[in-house]
């Protein structure tokens, strides 16, 4: 088990080190340059030069590269003398746009992408879960059908759309919901509640259109499988064979998926942030992006891979838990 | 062994069938399969994939698919199960009736433990605590020679081999006790040497319970150690019935003589009839 551990975390941190080093290389060679889109309209050549060097972007190649990986275990100064900018261990990159800290960015807008994250996930998943057996279940009815189609047009829809559709029915014709306006939870529950309402929703809508397909599936393959004919012949109820001997084999393949989205989803639901205000980790790399901020851009990429990276691996301890075949096999 | 009060008299079958006819939308699997097991008997029931030996057995554990229909009747002590609720069906099935299946790897659930799949059919039926039940799977176990029974109820499927995962599931067929054992091609997915073991462990579970077997299979050497009467289908008829001793001494039926001939025997003779090409290319 330890070892293990210890193997997927070596190769974890593989990874981690081929992402950082494939962003690095689009966001600092191959993007416009950086210094020319800090440096402003009053610019001068002279200027320009000065911010490449205080960037260290004279630097060979990998010499940047390492000057950077090093930063994330012991910080990095930018320039020198009075005009010197001290980033803090772990430094994925200083923002001189904002003039932040990229890691500060990030941590400063991670509660609410992770209220978003759970919030969704709760419902997608509850949701999902629920149409999908009971879909399987009414297998080829027209419960099924409709719940298909409905999850298939949840799938398709873009998210703006369905967030812009939600806004206009339920907060101008409908008016059960007022404009959404973000106030801590201590300060107001059921304001805090109803600002994340609709993201909440937005984005279980399609999460859950997928989780409900998959889980049908899922079970409709297990209920042909001959341990259900066992159970049967055993003289169990419906319900027993159902949920006992079908679900749970039906829903851990969800388990893998269930991590990954979540882990997704705390790199920032970008346009889904956007089009409600709300000021997530996604909303930061949409306006990051807009004045081509690259540390920000790249910080946030890092960040969001290196939340599905652990994910996979929660996931796959998780999985060693449910699946009994799992855990004797690699132990 | 048993505690079925209501048992009739020994001389009655365990279970009867009659004119017993299975049809589906796209045509019928089973056409008027009539015969009786008494207790402690064994009837072979032989065909090739598709006679409907199977859809036979199905039927007689209320477990045919929605879309089939019965007519005919299969009585088990007296009592006719077709056309029986499933809820009333489900008391049977497992306590009284049980089942073996081909393959015993898929037949278990994988995410289950074995002591935990075996106490729950305990369960179903007789109630009690989970700990009770367990010790039941152990003592199940035990009896189907399963080494270190006790110490092995806590393992999965997948922890054993393909007869050890055979005999779980024969201990699963016997903890209940049931007064009738089907065993659909049980043997079959094992090899040589384990099949007979499991076809010794099976002979010797009904002499200690006297359960009427019905053992249904393609292999008639498989079925020539094992039962006491035979009974041949083909295309969801029955072409012969008789006891073990008249078929393979003495078949009567062309189809008969040509599975027999099939068979590899060691004492082999020359002039068998040639066998019989199956229609439709079965």
């Amino acid at each position: 088990m330890a070892i293990y551990l210890v193997k997927r975390l070596f190769a974890a941190l593989i990874i981690m080190l081929l992402v950082v080093f494939f962003t690095f290389v689009i966001f600092f060679q191959l993007s416009p340059d950086p210094a020319a889109s800090i440096c402003g309209q009053t610019c001068t050549p002279e200027r320009i030069e000065a911010i490449r060097d205080q960037l260290g972007l004279n630097e060979p190649f990998f010499t940047q590269f390492f000057t950077f990986l090093a930063a994330i275990f012991v910080g990095r100064d930018y320039g020198s003398g009075a005009s010197v900018v001290h980033c803090n261990a772990p430094c994925i990159g200083y923002s001189f746009q904002t003039n932040q800290d990229v890691l500060q960015g990030i941590v400063d807008r991670l509660p609410v992408s992770v209220t978003i994250a759970v919030g969704a996930a709760v419902l997608w998943l509850l949701s999902g879960v629920a149409a999908g057996v009971i879909s399987a279940v009414k297998e080829g009815t027209w419960w099924d059908k409709g719940a298909m189609m409905f999850a298939l047009a949840g799938i398709s829809l873009p998210n703006y759309f369905v967030a812009l559709v939600l806004q206009y029915l339920l907060v101008v014709q409908l008016q059960w919901l007022p404009f959404p306006t973000v106030v801590p939870f201590t300060d107001s529950p059921v304001q805090w509640f109803q600002a994340y309402l609709m993201p909440w929703m937005v984005l279980a809508l399609m999460y859950a259109s997928m989780y409900a397909r998959l889980t049908r599936t899922n079970v409709i393959d297990t209920m042909g499988e001959n341990f259900m004919r066992t159970a049967r012949a055993k003289g169990l109820g419906r319900s027993a064979v159902l949920i006992r001997h079908g679900l749970r084999p039906s829903l851990t393949p969800i388990v893998t998926l269930l991590g990954v989205d979540f882990a997704t989803l705390l790199g920032g639901a970008l346009i889904t942030e956007t089009v409600f205000g709300l000021n997530g980790v996604g909303r930061y790399a949409y306006d990051a992006i807009a004045v081509n901020d690259q540390p920000v851009i790249m910080g946030v990429t890092l960040v969001a891979a290196f939340a599905v990276i652990i994910a996979n691996i929660v996931v796959d301890l998780l999985y060693r838990v449910l699946d009994p075949r799992v855990r004797v096999s690699t132990s | 062994m048993s505690a079925h009060p209501s048992r009739p008299a020994s001389d009655a079958p365990v279970l009867s069938v009659r004119d017993l006819r299975i049809e589906f939308p796209l045509g019928i699997v089973v056409d008027g399969s009539s015969f009786d097991i008494a207790r402690g008997q064994t009837m072979g029931l032989v065909g090739e994939s598709g006679s409907g030996k199977s859809m036979t057995s199905l039927a007689i554990m209320g477990l045919l698919p929605k879309e089939a229909t019965t007519t005919g009747s299969a009585r088990f002590h007296g009592d006719e199960l077709l056309h029986r609720s499933d809820a009333s069906m489900r008391r049977t099935r497992g306590d009284q009736i049980a089942m073996i299946f081909q393959d015993p790897l898929s037949s278990l659930n994988p995410y289950y433990t074995v002591g935990f799949q075996i106490a729950e059919a305990y369960r179903a039926h007789k109630g009690g605590t989970k700990a009770a039940a367990m010790r039941k799977a152990a003592e199940a176990m035990d009896r189907v020679r399963i080494p270190d029974a006790a110490g092995r109820v806590g393992h999965y499927p997948h922890q054993f081999s393909g007869g050890m995962r055979q005999r779980v599931m024969i201990a699963m067929a016997l903890v209940c006790e049931p007064d009738l054992i089907i065993g659909d091609e049980p043997t079959t997915a094992l090899d040589v040497t384990v099949q007979a073991q499991i076809l010794d462990l099976l002979a010797e579970v009904q002499e200690m319970t006297q359960a009427a077997m019905l053992f249904i299979t393609h292999d008639l050497a498989v079925v020539s150690q094992i039962s006491d009467h035979v009974t041949v289908m083909r295309f969801g008829q029955t072409v012969e019935q008789g006891t073990a001793e008249q078929i393979f001494s003495n078949p009567g039926n062309d189809y008969t003589k040509a599975l027999l001939a099939a068979t590899p025997r060691l004492d082999d003779v020359v002039d068998l009839p040639e066998p019989i090409l199956t229609k439709g290319g079965r």
